[in-house]
């Protein structure tokens, strides 16, 4: 009961602060590290993976590899605070996770799906989810995200006529637009051309030098030099524990 | 308070750029009503009497029949699981959305509303009390709806699971509203029917953002 009210008061809290004053929301937060520890990860009654690990210094990259199905996307929806994991703990510095609007504050989450409205320009498509992130958001801001991946032109084309790799460069131009420390990027090059792809491994390679952090995972080629490898295939539960539930 | 703000502008915007559902609703309510005085026959005494059941009913299914499309465009294109990755209380965002539900389709409802209440004979003493309980009862009518809206994302047939939860919920606020109405035509007075409208909205204000965020997290899981 006492832990209930507490979520019930923070959360009282937080609608009184709809600004997050004081909470810094929106700005990058330096020299951080993020670190996960002895995760675990249950789907419906399977488990995908378990004991996975990582530490990743200010400026740097994971790069998750694997076949189908092995939890690429689930570590990532993990990673975001939209799946609780099964076991373990998430670390940012050295704090453990727990405040989960704090936490989406500093992240930026590309998954699938583009999230892109039709009937909503290219701008203002970009400008919604900026602001959501940062109300104060200024043009220049939003302009330089859309340059960084070729969409100038586009700006004011509705997002029905999108093509596929179109919506993809816009869903990636959302990185820029709000800054946040931490990316998390679900196969971010699918349906990008090579020139995409380029610009891309330059807005990875910028954002790292400024002390930001991305985890990404691919079936393509995407440079990330220095990137800590992980395969989830690694971290798979014995065949043993999969079929201990008969034994 | 910005970003309330933020996500009311951007689903009114949708709604303008798709007109066609919220034309839809309001359509929808004035034809059904309109099909009661054919079905009934002309007869004003008997119009007279149902005519307040005929406009709550009606509202109430037209603004179910729009209810899927609150949380179910941004559940399929990826956009529910970014809101709920902003950093603010997601309470906020749907809130947002709620109103902007609210305003696309009971606010054209509350336009129609007189004149389809002057198409049925409504007793002229009544129409303060039917505005009164429209603006009271509409509000509530989308917060509870939210709550089914977000509970059957990712389910198979929403729609008609969505019905069968939430009209049930719906029923006090009918049975008030249509009591306020009937009241009032018959010179009686309106006030404790009004007050427990009003009652059922500050209960639901608070309640249903938080019922809904609790069952968009589940979905968006």
């Amino acid at each position: 009961m006492l832990p209930l009210l507490g979520t019930l008061v923070r959360r009282v809290r937080l609608i009184g602060n709809p600004l997050g004053v004081g909470q810094e929301f929106g700005m990058v937060q330096p020299m951080i590290s993020f670190r996960a520890d002895q995760l675990a990860c249950r789907r419906g009654d399977r488990l995908i993976f378990q004991g996975l690990g990582f530490s990743l210094p200010p400026g740097g990259a994971l790069l998750l590899l694997g076949p189908n199905g092995s939890g690429k996307s689930s570590l990532l929806r993990l990673l975001a605070g939209l799946l609780k994991p099964a076991a373990g703990q998430l670390f940012w510095g050295d704090e453990p996770l727990s405040d989960r609007e704090a936490h989406a504050g500093r992240l930026h989450y590309l998954g699938h799906q583009d999230a892109v409205k039709p009937v909503l320009t290219v701008e203002e498509n970009l400008l919604f989810w900026a602001r959501l992130h940062d109300p104060e958001t200024p043009d220049q801001r939003i302009a330089a995200a859309l340059a960084a991946f070729n969409l100038k032109a586009l700006a004011a084309t509705p997002g029905k006529l999108l093509s596929a790799g179109q919506r993809r460069r816009l869903a990636l131009a959302r990185l820029l637009a709000a800054p946040a420390p931490l990316w998390l990027l679900d196969e971010p090059s699918v349906g990008l051309d090579r020139e995409s792809v380029a610009r891309l491994e330059s807005v990875l390679a910028a954002h790292r030098a400024t002390g930001g952090i991305v985890a990404l995972s691919t079936h393509a080629e995407i440079a990330l030099p220095g990137a800590e490898v992980l395969r989830l295939e690694d971290f798979a539960p014995a065949v043993e524990d999969v079929m201990g539930i008969w034994a | 308070m910005n970003r309330l703000v933020t996500v009311i502008q951007r689903d009114l915007r949708l709604a303008l750029r798709q007109g066609s559902d919220s034309l839809m609703v309001v359509g929808f309510f004035v034809l059904t009503v309109t099909l009661f005085p054919f079905g009934l026959g002309p007869e004003s005494n008997l119009l007279e009497r149902t005519s307040a059941g005929i406009l709550w009913v009606t509202a109430l299914l037209a603004s179910m029949l729009s209810l899927d499309r609150l949380f179910q465009g941004d559940y399929e294109d990826g956009s529910l699981e970014l809101l709920a990755l902003t950093p603010t209380a997601l309470e906020i965002l749907v809130m947002g959305k709620i109103v902007s539900h609210w305003l696309t389709t009971a606010v054209p409802m509350l336009v129609a509303a007189p004149v389809l209440a002057l198409l049925l004979h409504l007793n002229e003493d009544a129409f303060p009390a039917l505005m009164l309980s429209l603006l009271l009862g509409t509000p509530t009518l989308s917060l509870i709806g939210a709550m089914g809206a977000a509970l059957v994302l990712g389910a198979r047939r929403g729609g008609v699971l969505l019905s069968l939860l939430i009209l049930p919920l719906y029923v006090p606020v009918l049975i008030f509203s249509v009591g306020a109405v009937d009241a009032a035509a018959q010179g009686l007075p309106v006030r404790g029917h009004l007050l427990i409208l009003g009652g059922l909205l500050l209960a639901a204000l608070p309640l249903a953002p938080l019922a809904t965020v609790a069952a968009v997290r589940q979905a968006v899981e």
